[in-house]
């Protein structure tokens, strides 16, 4: 994975955003986002829910229309709905764009012709992906038969099978076990080899985050940072002390006063940045009495704890949406 | 940058003109179109309650219906020519509307899921993506109005005035141009719940008030003048005179001034719905 990073990065960006900005109604969803995707890479755009992942995700689409900003390809300005960048991309979306009546072969020859494929070569590339896919044996089943993995798994098929430069995902994993995550970006990385693909996906998972090559971290519609997940992890220094209290926030407010800590409370357990982490625990387990404190874990940070540092936010909790704007524009 | 940004409200194509069209050719186009029109009939087949209930309303309809008025109507200076005469080319239209309703609802369904948005981010245009629409209900609704006029005997139909070219025309063009009428307002409706509103207060009445139940003779003048503007009465109208024949469609109620407007009305309706289906459907948001 590392070798890719180095062979790509003195090459030009494949994919360019610059100051890309869509609004609603005086909401700022994507504000001036500028990013450069290189080839060969997957990209993951981390954030949570409203944080402009999947507003980015359907301008690049070409389905909303961006506000200011332009867009590039291997160097070239196009316009999202250009009928050549539109045939660069491959696209999974949210919802299934599988056709529930239709057998898997036949989504899939829907999607070659879709985009001009006809013939002979259309059929050598569905029964190619059928195969990459693993799912050649029964591409005569309708989909409406299958398994939320097996689907995904054929979305992807279906989103490659005119052989694209660009994937473009959007929480691409969602509502899927653990064993279909694996099975699915199993698939990914291979077909990722074997067809030369630049992936961007948006996602709000940390295992997701962590196999991608690079994140790029959105909060409130504005990147944050964007490296990769190592180099993410190691900008927090130590480990991550996490206490379980019955009263969290009495304690981390002692843990500021008596112990000069920077204690906070997330998702009820108070959490401590610390650099000599182990040094710690006989301190703070010898500073309060028996009953304050109920479990004191150590660990290293996750990006979950990465992206709490960058934002003040969790990863895992959705931005509210009822009231946006005020909470928003800071 | 923000003067830049406040001066630019709208949305814009992300700056650059489209710097290449060569790739969007016709047979992309034609592709597109037609993978949606083959979709949609595939679709048909595989619904089988779907395919008796087209088969099946149609003719209970023009039976129960027809039959119920039968006593209390009277066709003036028709000679031979009953209620079942008069309402059998309303039914023709009534499965052309119903069939583009339907096509129109799987538009709705197809936007919340991911199918539409994916045919939406390819590289086909918004144009060609409504055709292949509005051709695949088209194809059924024909599908099932000629099967349904194989009763056109019984409905006393004759070979004698039968004009096979006129009733294709005029059943191909009312299901273009119903087909995007239907497209237009489910593009800005949304929802199914909202799109089963605009069907019983827009579509049901302009079909009631077509001429396909009681002739329009007689009609207040602004009722008059909704009537004119009502595409399905020139699909009643032309699908009456190319089964009774010019005669005895007027004598069954036919307005003097559509007489052989039929076909060309229709053209201009069905090129202004599918054009502002279009145009709907290509407004990037």
């Amino acid at each position: 994975m590392s070798e890719v990073l180095v062979s790509t990065a003195t090459s030009h960006p494949l994919l360019q955003l610059e100051g890309l900005t869509r609004r609603f109604k005086g909401r700022t969803a994507v504000d001036g986002l500028s990013l450069s995707v290189r080839p060969g890479e997957i990209l993951g755009l981390l954030g949570p829910n409203g944080a402009g992942k999947s507003t980015t995700f359907q301008v690049l689409a070409g389905l909303l229309s961006p506000h200011a900003g332009l867009v590039r390809f291997e160097g070239r300005e196009l316009a999202l709905s250009d009928p050549s960048l539109r045939r660069q991309m491959g696209i999974i979306f949210q919802r299934s764009s599988l056709d529930d009546l239709l057998t898997a072969r036949e989504n899939l020859k829907l999607g070659a012709r879709l985009y001009g494929l006809g013939g002979e070569r259309a059929r050598e590339r569905v029964e190619a992906m059928l195969a990459l896919i693993g799912l050649a044996d029964r591409g005569d089943e309708r989909v409406s038969t299958w398994s939320g993995g097996m689907r995904r798994r054929l979305e992807l098929a279906r989103a490659l099978v005119h052989q694209p430069r660009v994937l473009l995902m959007d929480e691409p994993t969602q509502g899927l076990d653990e064993a279909a995550f694996r099975t699915f970006w199993a698939h990914l990385k291979r077909l990722r080899d074997s067809e030369g693909l630049t992936v961007l996906l948006t996602t709000h998972r940390a295992d997701e985050a962590e196999v991608c090559d690079r994140l790029a971290v959105l909060d409130a519609g504005r990147l944050v940072a964007c490296d990769t997940p190592q180099a993410l992890a190691s900008r927090m220094g130590g480990d991550i002390l996490s206490v379980e209290a019955p009263e969290p926030e009495a304690l981390a407010a002692e843990l500021r006063e008596r112990l000069g800590l920077d204690a906070k409370v997330v998702e009820g357990r108070v959490q401590v940045e610390a650099s000599q982490g182990h040094a710690l625990v006989p301190r703070l387990v010898e500073a309060f009495p028996a009953g304050r404190l109920t479990s004191v874990s150590l660990r290293r940070p996750t990006l979950a704890d990465v992206f709490l540092q960058l934002t003040g936010r969790a990863l895992g909790a959705d931005v509210p949406t009822a009231e946006p704007a005020p909470r928003r524009r800071r | 940058m923000s003067a830049e940004l406040s001066a630019a409200p709208e949305p814009m194509n992300a700056g650059a003109p489209a710097v290449s069209d060569a790739p969007r050719t016709l047979a992309l186009q034609w592709a597109t179109v037609r993978v949606l029109m083959m979709r949609d009939i595939v679709r048909f087949f595989r619904q089988p309650s779907r395919v008796v209930g087209a088969l099946a309303q149609p003719v209970l309809f023009w039976f129960v219906i027809g039959s119920g008025f039968a006593g209390s109507f009277r066709v003036e200076g028709a000679q031979g020519l009953g209620y079942q005469q008069f309402f059998f080319p309303g039914v023709v239209t009534m499965v052309l509307l119903f069939s583009a309703i339907f096509a129109t609802i799987t538009v709705i369904e197809d936007r919340r899921e991911g199918f539409l948005q994916a045919v939406l981010a390819g590289p086909g245009s918004r144009l060609a993506v409504v055709l292949g629409k509005a051709l695949g209900s088209s194809a059924i609704a024909l599908l099932q109005a000629s099967l349904f006029l194989l009763l056109a005997p019984l409905a006393g139909v004759s070979a004698a005035t039968l004009n096979v070219p006129l009733l294709l025309a005029v059943m191909v063009l009312s299901a273009l141009a119903l087909t995007g009428m239907g497209m237009s307002l489910a593009w800005w409706v949304r929802s199914s719940a909202g799109y089963h509103a605009v069907m019983s207060i827009v579509l049901l009445p302009m079909w009631v008030l077509s001429g396909a139940m009681f002739p329009l003779k007689g009609a207040d003048t602004w009722l008059a003048w909704v009537m004119r503007l009502n595409p399905m009465r020139y699909s009643v109208e032309g699908v009456r005179r190319a089964l009774y024949g010019a005669e005895a469609s007027m004598a069954l109620g036919a307005s003097s001034s559509s007489a052989g407007l039929e076909v060309p009305v229709l053209v201009a309706f069905a090129a202004v719905f599918v054009g502002l289906a279009a145009f709907s459907v290509s407004r990037r948001e």
